[in-house]
Formats: structure tokens, C-alpha cells, sequence
């Protein structure tokens, strides 16, 4: 009603303005449906698009967003049709003209104070139960399992408990499954800066502050795969600081986990068992840990766990994709990925400790030879 | 030495580079304010297109990690210390004084002092180009700030010139508050006063109040940095939290420093194009004030997802949907002002217009992410650099914009091409629109910010095409501008005193304003009372000028002085010790340079007057 009414007002404005007053109102209009087209331009189908929350967390936080951006279009829309109203009824037709000096209106003062007042507590308050939602893992569910995610510069380290025992977790690197329909309790640590876990498709960021255990928690309604990214700035590499999470049905979950838990099959590739060699030799395992488990509360490694590389779908936090369509690690794809990445890792993530660490990458007389990058490639790539 | 500097008389030079350097009179002051932090203002654009040109399509290589990295940091830090805050200087200084009916400011050498200081530190600030600036970010959270991450000098550069231009701007503060309390003309009371010159002042208590925290913060840095102490270091028990709370105790009332002054100009130019006075004055200053203490409130929903807890978070929420409320009334008052008026679109007016749809969405889209439940997903996204954009581009940009326009012929004497300035205002209008409106739509697809470059099949590309061409529209825009504007000051037509018919003193003396300003100190009776002068003489008032002879040789103006301008300089060189504290001999060019420094505070404080009229009894 309140439209239309406005609608009125305004045709008999444009019928009665001047060419200049109408081109001004056809650009506010115009400016207007570009806002309002704005919210179709957002493509939920977008890999880390928050429109097409795929878990609780995220579709609650959506449910708040989607109310106040109606509610923030609207007082947009109500306040610039006054605005403009104003300006077409409103303009200067004669130079003698004086209009009534008003000097204000305490009650339609006091009115834009109160109902505006009014109107945002009422959104706080709204919102104030999600926020509790999101940041208090559900404790009736006894199925809730936790794992760790620790931030570097620039990948993301995960530590699961292990299924042999509370002593021990289970470790790996810039992937990180769990199982669909479960709450996910993640504790985030960092060795370094600032880094932020965020899968926009699963829930919110939160901080991973280093000392300051942080957590948040998470469920994919879903199997699938979920892209997550570093979201707080922390140094050179922060724009290849990716990850992903892969829901996978809870007994797929549980094989998965023990598959991480115990070694990699040795590989009887005569060439792998030499990368194997160089692995030590060139001090690759100075940083790089093949053990699949950790003492629960250990400080990892420098570099990523490469216990079990071969079975990821990405190298390098997310920076290149080893997998196929159909998510299955295709060994041509990861062989050729591993090779770039050892040829000249800055290329791929600048700033990088390997490159500016490593002997390999330090030292000339170091260097990897054709023949040893080969040989480490292949050897990597039988750590399924 | 002290009988020296007693002897080195005060500066005598009418015209040319010495009395650019040696000036005190707050025009000139305001000038060189202005021309500065434009000429900063390029250079962050500069920084921002390099930027934006990177991130056109996905994996571009134009420049790399570190040096896109660099580029943020610089042009944030720019944007805010060297671009919008001395912009908002220049008009306090050009105009407060012209407002309240003054001949300069309380403290005219220390005037003369912030501008050089502020130079200093940018000077410094850019310069630290040269060899690696900073790329910890203009918010510089730690530990990104420690000598671990960050060994280069550029984070140095930074610290020490913030810690200059934070001298500076609290010398300026002070001067203003001072200014504006003790000089105003008899008769103008404080809720007399225009609300460009309320606004001021209640910035200024906001910067004195803002300035200390940031100040400390980086103390503390310094010392983590230079003497291995350990504010900032997990390692050793210190919290890298504590960092990010200092900085938003300071960072949120900066936010206000920035849009305050904005608001103020936007008061002034809406009446007098619209002929009617300013809705519930009362109101609008009350609200300034409301939102200056409410600034003190809300830092930590800059914070909601280091951890907090939902409580805070849950507090945090509810104080910043609260400060939407004063900002609402500044737009409602707004409107109610044009409304019912007779409303004159010209450029000043345009862009004051622009400022009001623009601050608009970014009000809205701040309001949006104030609820920290559904922030979790906005914040560090484009969302936010869109928001910011609109409020400080769309926002404090535009209005200052409008204020450069509407006070052009008072402080050149001459009028500006008016079809020119609505041709940059359309230019502006849409370039800030393609390029920052965009951003919204790629945060909320889950584009972080500061990330120098991104996959393809990431569904950003198309949004982050338009964005870059937007940035060309608003160069086009703005060489659209410094064309009018020299031109205009070169060769425009004479300006009368009171082009606009204003309602403010500054309108009642000649164009531009004789050294003097006011030949005789008005008294004022009212508010707007250069407008009710008008309306209720006989005929129309014109402003005046410097009346008789006699009128001017009574005048005493303060004189002009070398020591600001020694004192700052001395400031500079001890800056560039404490940072290249290792050259040479450990500090001894910061021990020079502060005793330059001494030098020039002893002399200015001893500095004669040259007595131009020695029989005046005065």
C-alpha cells in the first residue's frame, strides 16, 4: 500500500519535472535496480559463496544476514525516495524565492531517534541467539568429535584423536575430513600470526591467535567437498593459504582415519626406494614428518606431513589440485604438481620457508639434479 | 646561543618561497594543508589502482606478493594519516577562524609547527618506499610487527612516522580547541556556532583523547622491536590480543575523526542551498557529540572473530547498532533541512547530495556487519573493504570534495567551472559505484581481502573486472578536477565575497579574506547571523572590506617566524635517527636532530616582535 502510494507521488513528479530533473531521476532509479539486481548477482554456486550454507552454522548465520540486508534495502529504498522526492519537489524555480526557515521539529526529531533505536535492538537481539548458536558446540550430541587445526605460514596442520588411543593423535595437512551429520569440534592453534579457519559453506570464521585456544565447531549436512581459506592477513603467502574439507558418511570417515593411522605401503619402485634415500639425505625430513601419529600435545614439525601426500587432493595448502572430477587423486596430475612445486616452490607460494631455508634452495652446490627430483617425485607419490 | 636566536629577528618577506616557509597565517597554513595531503591523496590512488589493476583477472603477475602486500599497507595508512585527516586540517584551518570571527588561530606559530611536522612524517612515511615499506597492514596486528616476521626498516618507518604525524595532529588539536573556545567573535556563543566549526571541535577532543592510545601502542612496539621486550611475544608471555585492542581503542574514534569533519561540511553546504537554516541544529550537534562518546564503545566489533566469546561479542553488537542511531539522525536532519527549501544543485551542493546517498549504503552495509552472528561471514572478506569504501570514499572524500568546492572562490578569490565540476561529480558518482559496489558481491562469495591474487573458477572474475574499470572512471573524474581547479585559480572570473548567499561569517569579508580577515571583529546575534544580516537590513548587505586605512594600521597580526619550521625539522632528523638507530654512531643523529629540535623551541619561545608600528600604544 505504502508503495503504491509513493509510486503515485512519484509518477506525477516525473510527468511534471524538466528534462535535466527527469534524466536525474531516471540515473537514482537506475542506480537503485543496480542495487537491487546486486543481490541476484551473487552466485551461491561459487566455491566459498556464503549464500549456499551447507551446514547449520552457516545457514543460521545466512537466515540473520538475508534479515538485515531486507531490512538495510529497505531503509535505503525509504530513505533515498525521501532524498529524492525532496530534491525534485523541492528545487529552486526562482532566484527571489525565500522558503519558511524552520529551524527543526523536536517531535519528528524525537521520532527518527526512538523508532530507528527501536528497530536495531531489535536485530541485536535477534541475532544475539545465533551468536550463542554458533559458538557453543551442541553438547547433547555424544557422537561430537574434536580434532585440532593449527595454523603456519602458510598451510594448515590437522591433528585428529587417534582410534588406537587418547595418547596419540593422528596427523595430516591442508585437508581435513569428517563425517556427515556430526557436529565437528575444532580446537584452532597457531605456531606463528594470526591466521582464520573459515569454510564458508560450513560456518564463520573464527581467529586461530596463537596462545589463545580458540575453537568453533561445524556439521555438513552433506557428503562433499568444502573449500576453506586463510581469512586473517598473516604475511607474504596469506592469498595461498587454502585448505579443504571433504564430508565423507561416518563408517567412510572411520576407514579414512584408520587408513591415516597406519603407514603408507612401501613402494617397490626402485626409483621411489632412491627418492626415499634423498628424502633424508638432502634433509627433506628435517621438516617434513612420514609418521602418521603424534604424541597427543607435541609440537609438529616445521614443514607439512607428508606421511600420507599421495592420498591428498591438493599440494601445497590448496595452491594445486591433484584430483580429478570425481575427487580421486590421479597420479599424472600429482607427479607433475610435485615436480613444480620442487623445482621452485617461491613460484607457487612466495615467501615460503623451504625456499629460503632448505639447503637444497639455499645452497647451489645443494641443488636438486633432474635425476633427484624425479626420484623424490616418485617416491612421493607412493605415500598413498 | 641563546643571545643569537634572541638577536635573529622575526621574518620579513611579502611574497615568494621564504614566506611560504616562515607563514603563520592560517589561510596560507590551510592551503599548503590542503595541497599536501592532495598531493598524499594521489599517491594512495596511485597505490590503490596499481592494486586493483593485479587483481583484474585471476593469477595476474603484475606485481608480486611482497610488493602487492607493501601496497595495501601504504595506501591505507596513507588514506587515513596523510590524505583524509590533513584535508580535514586544511579546512579547519582555512575556515574556523573565518567562522567565528577570528584573525587567526590561538597558537599561530604552533599552527605553522603541525603543518611541518606533518609533513615530516610524510615525508618519512613515503619515502620508506625506498628499501621496502611496511606490509604488516595499516592496522599492523601482531605479531606480523616483530623483528621475526618483519626485520626490514619499513615497519620502523612506520612506527616513528605515526608517532610524527601524531605530534602533529595532537599540536593542531590542541591549537583548535583553544581556537574555537577563547577567539570566538563577542557574541557568538558556543551553540551559536556554525557546525563545520562544532564538528572541529568536538574532532579535535576525540584526536587528543584517540592519539595517547596509539601512541602507547607503538611505545610498546618499539620497545619489542628495539630493546627485545616482549608486549607482543607469545613466546615469552606476552598476548598478541593486547596489540588489537590498543589499536581499536584508537582505530574506531579514528573512524570518527575521519567522518565527523565530513559531517560538518555537509551542515554547512545543504542550508545555504537549500536558503533555509540546518534542521535541529541542536539535534545535529548533539548527535556529533553522541557519537564521539559512543566511538569509545564499539572497537571490539573489529575484533568479533579473534575470539572473544559470544558475550562480548553479544555486548560489542548492541553498542554498535546503537551508534547508528545519532548517525541516522545526521541523515534525517539532513533531509529535513532540504525539505520544504529552495534547493540550488550546483557542485558543492552535488557532491554534499552524493555524500548523503553514498554514507547512506555505507552506514547500512556497517549496520550490517555490526551483528557479529552473521559478521563472522563478512568480516576480513571485500565486504568490508566495500563498506569502507563507502563510507570514507563515498563518505569523507565526497563531503571534503564538496567542501573544497564550495569554499574555492573564499580562498582563491576566483570561481570554478561549474560545468567541469558536475562533469567530476557525475565521473565520481559512477566510478565509486563500479568500482567499490562490486565488492560487496565478491565478499560475499567468499573473496578474503589483502589476498594479492586468486584462482580462476573461483566465480570473483567478472566482479573484480568491473571494479578495476571503475577506478579508471573516478581517475578520469578526478583529472577532471585538478584541471578545473587550476584553471580556475589561474585564470577564473573574480569571486564575489558572498557567492553562494552563505549564512556563515566567512561569507561577510572579501574573497579572498584580507591577512587582517575582519577589518572590524563582528558581533554576533544569532546563529547563521551573516544570513539574518542580510534578511534584515535595509537592502542587501555586502561583505565589506578593510574600510579606511586607519582601520588596518591598528590591526596587530602575529608575524611571521623561521622556528616552526627549525623545530619540525629537527624533529624529522631525530625520527630518521631513532630508526637508523645503528648508522655511523648508535642514535646520533635522533641526539642531532632532537638538539635542532631544542635549538628551535628555545628561539621560538624568545622570538622578538617586530614592532611595526612603534608609537601604537597597543
Amino acid at each position: 500500500m505504502v508503495t503504491m502510494k509513493n509510486r503515485g507521488v512519484f509518477g506525477s513528479v516525473f510527468i511534471n519535472s524538466s528534462r535535466t530533473q527527469k534524466i536525474v531521476l531516471l540515473l537514482m532509479s537506475l542506480a537503485l535496480s543496480v542495487l537491487a539486481a546486486g543481490c541476484f548477482i551473487i552466485d551461491p554456486s561459487a566455491n566459498q559463496s556464503t549464500f549456499e550454507p551447507l551446514g547449520p552454522v552457516a545457514e543460521r548465520q545466512l537466515t540473520i544476514f538475508w534479515w538485515i540486508l531486507i531490512g538495510g534495502a529497505l531503509v535505503f529504498v525509504l530513505v533515498g525516495a525521501a532524498l529524492i522526492y525532496a530534491l525534485v519537489k523541492f528545487r529552486r524555480r526562482s532566484e527571489e524565492e525565500t522558503p519558511i526557515q524552520v529551524h527543526g521539529n523536536t517531535r519528528l526529531e524525537l521520532l527518527w531517534t526512538i523508532i530507528p533505536a527501536i528497530v536495531v535492538m531489535g536485530f541485536a537481539i535477534a541475532s544475539i541467539n545465533t551468536l550463542f548458536y554458533s559458538a557453543n558446540v551442541p553438547k547433547d550430541s555424544e557422537k561430537t568429535i574434536t580434532l585440532e587445526a593449527i595454523g603456519h605460514q602458510w598451510w594448515f596442520e590437522f591433528r585428529y584423536p587417534s582410534p588406537n588411543g587418547p595418547e596419540n593423535e593422528v596427523v595430516t595437512a591442508n585437508e581435513v575430513y569428517i563425517p556427515v551429520g556430526i557436529p565437528v569440534r575444532i580446537n584452532l592453534e597457531s605456531v606463528d600470526v594470526i591466521h582464520s579457519f573459515w569454510v564458508p559453506k560450513l560456518a564463520g570464521k573464527v581467529d586461530m591467535v596463537p596462545s589463545e585456544g580458540n575453537h568453533m565447531w561445524f556439521q555438513a549436512d552433506e557428503p562433499g567437498e568444502f573449500y576453506g581459506q586463510c581469512a586473517e592477513y598473516c604475511g607474504t603467502s596469506h592469498a595461498n593459504m587454502k585448505f579443504k574439507v571433504i564430508a565423507v558418511e561416518p563408517a567412510e570417515f572411520d576407514t579414512w582415519l584408520s587408513d591415516q593411522a597406519a603407514p603408507a605401503l612401501e613402494s617397490g619402485d626402485p626409483l621411489a626406494k632412491e627418492g626415499a634415500g634423498i628424502f633424508k639425505d638432502a634433509g627433506c625430513s628435517g621438516c617434513h614428518s612420514l609418521k602418521t601419529i603424534a604424541k597427543t600435545g607435541s609440537k609438529g614439525r616445521v614443514g607439512p606431513n607428508l606421511a600420507h601426500v599421495a592420498s591428498r587432493r591438493d599440494l601445497a595448502a590448496g595452491m594445486m589440485n591433484n584430483a580429478d572430477g570425481a575427487g580421486n587423486v590421479n597420479d599424472a596430475y600429482l607427479q607433475e604438481n610435485l615436480r613444480k612445486w620442487l623445482e621452485n616452490p617461491s613460484e607457487i607460494k612466495p615467501g615460503n620457508l623451504m625456499s629460503s631455508q632448505a639447503a637444497v634452495y639455499t645452497d647451489p652446490n645443494k641443488t636438486l639434479t633432474e635425476r633427484q627430483i624425479s626420484a623424490l617425485v616418485a617416491y612421493l607419490t607412493s605415500l598413498k | 646561543m641563546s643571545t643569537l636566536s634572541l638577536a635573529i629577528p622575526r621574518p620579513v618577506h611579502p611574497s615568494g618561497l621564504w614566506n611560504w616557509l616562515t607563514t603563520i597565517d592560517h589561510k596560507k597554513i590551510g592551503v599548503l594543508y590542503g595541497v599536501t595531503a592532495f598531493i598524499m591523496f594521489l599517491s594512495g590512488g596511485v597505490e590503490a589502482t596499481l592494486m586493483r589493476i593485479q587483481l583484474t583477472k585471476p593469477e595476474l603477475d603484475i606485481v608480486s606478493a611482497a610488493v602487492y602486500n607493501q601496497l595495501f599497507t601504504m595506501h591505507g595508512t596513507t588514506m587515513i594519516f596523510l590524505a583524509i585527516m590533513p584535508l580535514g586540517a586544511a579546512f579547519f584551518n582555512f575556515v574556523i577562524p573565518l567562522q567565528i570571527g577570528a584573525r587567526d588561530v590561538a597558537f599561530p606559530r604552533l599552527n605553522a609547527f603541525s603543518y611541518w611536522t606533518f609533513l615530516a612524517g610524510a615525508i618519512m612515511l613515503k619515502l620508506s618506499w625506498i628499501g621496502g615499506a611496511t606490509d604488516a597492514g595499516w592496522f599492523g596486528y601482531a605479531p606480523l610487527t616483530s623483528v621475526d616476521q618483519n626485520p626490514g626498516k619499513g615497519i620502523d618507518f612506520w612506527i616513528i612516522s605515526l608517532q610524527v604525524l601524531g605530534v602533529a595532529s595532537l599540536a593542531a588539536s590542541f591549537n583548535f580547541i583553544v581556537t574555537i573556545i577563547n577567539m570566538r567573535a563577542p557574541g557568538m556563543t558556543m551553540m551559536r556556532l556554525p557546525l563545520f566549526t562544532w564538528m572541529t571541535f568536538i574532532t579535535a577532543i576525540l584526536l587528543i583523547l584517540a592519539f595517547p592510545v596509539i601512541t602507547v601502542a607503538l611505545i610498546e612496539l618499539t620497545f619489542d622491536r628495539y630493546f627485545d621486550f616482549n608486549f607482543f611475544n607469545v613466546a615469552r608471555g606476552g598476548s598478541v590480543v593486547l596489540w588489537q585492542h590498543l589499536f581499536w581503542v584508537f582505530g574506531h574514534p579514528e573512524v570518527y575523526i575521519l567522518i565527523l569533519p565530513a559531517m560538518g561540511i555537509v551542515s554547512e553546504v545543504l542550508p545555504v542551498f537549500s536558503k533555509k537554516p540546518l534542521f535541529g541544529y541542536t539535534t545535529v550537534v548533539l548527535a556529533g557529540a553522541i557519537i564521539a562518546v559512543m566511538g569509545w564503545m564499539v572497537w571490539s566489533h573489529h575484533m568479533f572473530t579473534v575470539g572473544l566469546g559470544p558475550v562480548a561479542n553479544a555486548v560489542f553488537t548492541i553498542t554498535t547498532m546503537l551508534i547508528a542511531v545519532p548517525t541516522g539522525i545526521k541523515v534525517f536532519n539532513w533531509i529535513g533541512t532540504i525539505w520544504g527549501g529552495s534547493i540550488r544543485i550546483n557542485t558543492p551542493m552535488a557532491f554534499s547530495l552524493g555524500f548523503i546517498a553514498m554514507f547512506l549504503i555505507g552506514g547500512i552495509s556497517g549496520v550490517m556487519h555490526a551483528v557479529s552472528a552473521s559478521d563472522a561471514q563478512q568480516q576480513d572478506t571485500y565486504f568490508i573493504p566495500a563498506h569502507i569504501h563507502y563510507v570514507l570514499f563515498g563518505g569523507a572524500i565526497m563531503a571534503l570534495t564538496s567542501g573544497i568546492y564550495y569554499w574555492f572562490p573564499k580562498f582563491s578569490g576566483k570561481m570554478f567551472d561549474e560545468k567541469m565540476g558536475m562533469l567530476h561529480f557525475w565521473l565520481m558518482m559512477i566510478g565509486q559505484n563500479v568500482t567499490f559496489f562490486p565488492m560487496h558481491f565478491v565478499g560475499l562469495d567468499g573473496m578474503p581481502r589483502r589476498i594479492y591474487t586468486y584462482a580462476e573458477g573461483m566465480g570473483w572474475d567478472l566482479w573484480n573486472l568491473v571494479a578495476t574499470l571503475g577506478v579508471f572512471i573516478l581517475i578520469a573524474g578526478f583529472l577532471v578536477f585538478i584541471l578545473n581547479m587550476v584553471k580556475s585559480w589561474k585564470s577564473g572570473p573574480d569571486a564575489p565575497g558572498d557567492p553562494w548567499d552563505g549564512r556563515t561569517l566567512e561569507w561577510s569579508i572579501p574573497s579572498p579574506p584580507p591577512e587582517y580577515n575582519f577589518s572590524e571583529i563582528p558581533v554576533v546575534k544569532s546563529l547563521d547571523d551573516w544570513w539574518n544580516t542580510k534578511q534584515g537590513g535595509n537592502g542587501k548587505a555586502v561583505p565589506v572590506s578593510g574600510g579606511s586605512g586607519d582601520e588596518e594600521h591598528d590591526i596587530h597580526l602575529p608575524q611571521p617566524s623561521y622556528w616552526p619550521l627549525v623545530t619540525a625539522i629537527g624533529l624529522f632528523i631525530a625520527a630518521y635517527g631513532v630508526v637508523f638507530n645503528q648508522l655511523v654512531v648508535p642514535w646520533a643523529i635522533a641526539i642531532i636532530g632532537t638538539f635542532i629540535g631544542f635549538v628551535g623551541v628555545y628561539a621560538w619561545s624568545l622570538e622578538p616582535v617586530n614592532d611595526p608600528d612603534e608609537d601604537s600604544a597597543h
